[in-house]
């Protein structure tokens, strides 16, 4: 395995985050609703690690560093288990796990029912993310994990929908993932530039 | 005034708030009684006033305020079976977009709010308007306590002990016109202290303005309050002077008040002008009709901890119906919400 240390401490990262701020809900640090804190906190944590997943790529073009590509699949992950937090913190503390009304949300909520398809589009990536699918489905594979983008357009348009009055934040995130997406245009990929390295072996 | 209580079967012993939390009742009536036996000894009654409710923050009380404070009426309206929210958590936890769209946000920078001098305009179809320094418009009333639950269109719910005074008393002095058909309120507008109001992003369009029917600002729940947890207004909670209409959501309830206007159409109000079919004009607490963006048939009670999330069902109209409900009859609360 290459870079153990480095797939360690992103491990190690990603584990860091929700401990703490069960211990800050714990010590009462999070004030009076630390439920929807956590709530907001997991998405926008998932949001954050989508983000670094997709900048591995093109930080792997700049810099000829191989070990960006190492560990894209180990972010993508947590991007995905801190949505499966999320939407488990969100059945328990804001609807109290009253099934019945999480129907109705799916059902009549629009940010609810975009969210739900995002996470079903990181679920079929994160079964799929293992070297057996990669092998099973060749090709396929590739075009299958290009669903990524669309999760990005979901998760944003999700974020977009709670916004209630000051778009500052949500602005800053979008803004990074439009570049991010933008970057893979064709015509913009083929002129990124190799920095450093070139030629390295990799 | 009686509240209905839950059925015991709707509280689940789980969710019941831990005891250090709150003020028991007992207590409260203890603190209050003993506030009362000291309040009729002419100077000891404002040292005794300190320790009314747990772990209170001392303020900076205006002159005029700590004046009137000795003859307030105490818990003159009260909720039976009700904890009253921490106050650390009603003025750690506040929406108040003039100071940031965070709950964190108003506590953090409220503080540059200057709330003395502060001066109010009555005006628009009144018999008296004028310009008031607050403290002369204050003087003809007397405080009283009012707990009253509040219900934030965002799903979670406190219960606030507010020191104000009736609407209607201050539409009495005024004398609103035969024209007069709704009440106009305008919060301040200072960019210089209220950093909300210099954000790029915003989507308000200052200054913050809500609105009531007249025989709604009439109604003996609705106030003007100055003070909480027995002691001034803190500056995130609306200080000097703001409204607190109980059977409708938060929103309503405008903070730091400068201008109050009689008008005779439907003033345009902020959160109805920003997103029209997601508040409305009336924003009556109502479990019934949802938020498009979330339900309303339940609320979190704060505070809900991680262990032991306290959801719980609205009330129609807040559980004020018995006081407020004829205000809507022949009203569609769907149409009008």
């Amino acid at each position: 395995m290459r870079y153990p240390w480095l797939r360690l401490a992103i491990f190690v990262i990603g584990c860091l985050f929700p401990v703490w701020w069960l211990y800050e809900a714990a010590m009462g640090l999070l004030g009076p609703d630390p439920g929807k804190i956590m709530v907001d906190r997991l998405g926008l944590g998932a949001l954050v690690f989508l983000l670094i997943t997709l900048s591995m790529t093109p930080l792997q073009r700049l810099t000829g560093w191989a070990g960006w590509i190492v560990v894209r699949r180990q972010l993508g992950l947590w991007c995905f288990a801190y949505i499966v937090l999320h939407l488990t913190a969100y059945l328990v503390f804001i609807l109290g796990l009253d099934w019945g009304q999480f129907g109705v949300e799916l059902r009549k909520r629009p940010y609810i029912i975009v969210g739900a398809l995002g996470f079903l589009g990181l679920l079929a990536l994160a079964v799929t993310s293992n070297r057996y699918s990669q092998r099973r489905l060749g090709a396929r594979w590739k075009k299958l994990h290009r669903l990524v983008y669309v999760i990005l357009g979901l998760g944003l348009l999700h974020f977009l929908w709670i916004v209630r009055s000051d778009l500052k934040e949500w602005a800053v995130y979008a803004a990074i993932g439009v570049f991010l997406l933008v970057l893979r245009i064709p015509p913009v990929w083929r002129r990124v530039p190799r920095l450093v390295g070139r030629g390295r072996a990799a | 005034m009686l509240i209905k209580l839950p059925r015991s079967s709707d509280c689940k012993s789980s969710e019941i708030t831990p005891e250090s939390f709150y003020l028991s009742r007992r207590k409260l009536l203890g603190a209050s009684l003993a506030g009362a036996a000291l309040g009729a000894l002419p100077r000891l009654g404002a040292a005794a006033e300190v320790s009314r409710y747990a772990d209170v923050e001392a303020g900076s009380a205006p002159g005029w305020f700590s004046d009137k404070l000795g003859a307030t009426r105490w818990q003159a309206v009260t909720v039976s079976g009700e904890a009253i929210t921490p106050f650390k958590d009603a003025t750690h936890y506040n929406n108040f977009y003039e100071f940031g769209p965070d709950k964190g946000d108003p506590a953090a920078n409220a503080g540059s709010l200057k709330t003395e001098p502060w001066s109010l305009v009555v005006d628009g179809e009144v018999a008296k308007p004028g310009r008031y320094a607050l403290e002369d418009f204050v003087k003809p009333y007397q405080l009283e306590e009012r707990i009253y639950r509040l219900r934030c269109v965002e799903a979670w719910s406190m219960v606030i002990p507010w020191l104000g005074f009736p609407l209607a008393e201050v539409l009495k002095q005024v004398e609103p016109t035969s024209k007069a058909r709704y009440i106009r309120f305008e919060t301040l507008e200072d960019p210089k202290r209220m950093p909300g109001q210099r954000s790029g992003f915003a989507l308000i369009d200052w200054p913050y303005v809500e609105g009531l029917r007249l025989d709604e600002a009439m109604n003996p729940l609705a106030i003007l309050a100055v003070g909480m947890y027995g002691r001034e207004l803190a500056n995130q909670n609306g200080a000097p002077l703001r409204l607190v209409v109980p059977w409708k959501y938060g929103f309503k309830s405008i903070k730091s008040i400068v201008r109050i206007s009689l008008v005779a159409e439907q003033p345009a109000t902020t959160w109805q002008g920003l997103a029209p079919d997601e508040y409305g004009f009336y924003a009556n607490v109502n479990p019934t009709v949802d938020h498009p963006r979330w339900t309303q048939a339940r609320e979190r009670r704060l505070p809900s901890g991680l262990f032991s999330p306290n959801v719980r069902d609205t009330l129609m109209f807040n559980g004020y119906a018995d006081e407020v409900a004829s205000l809507y009859t022949g009203l569609d609360l769907r149409k009008n919400y």
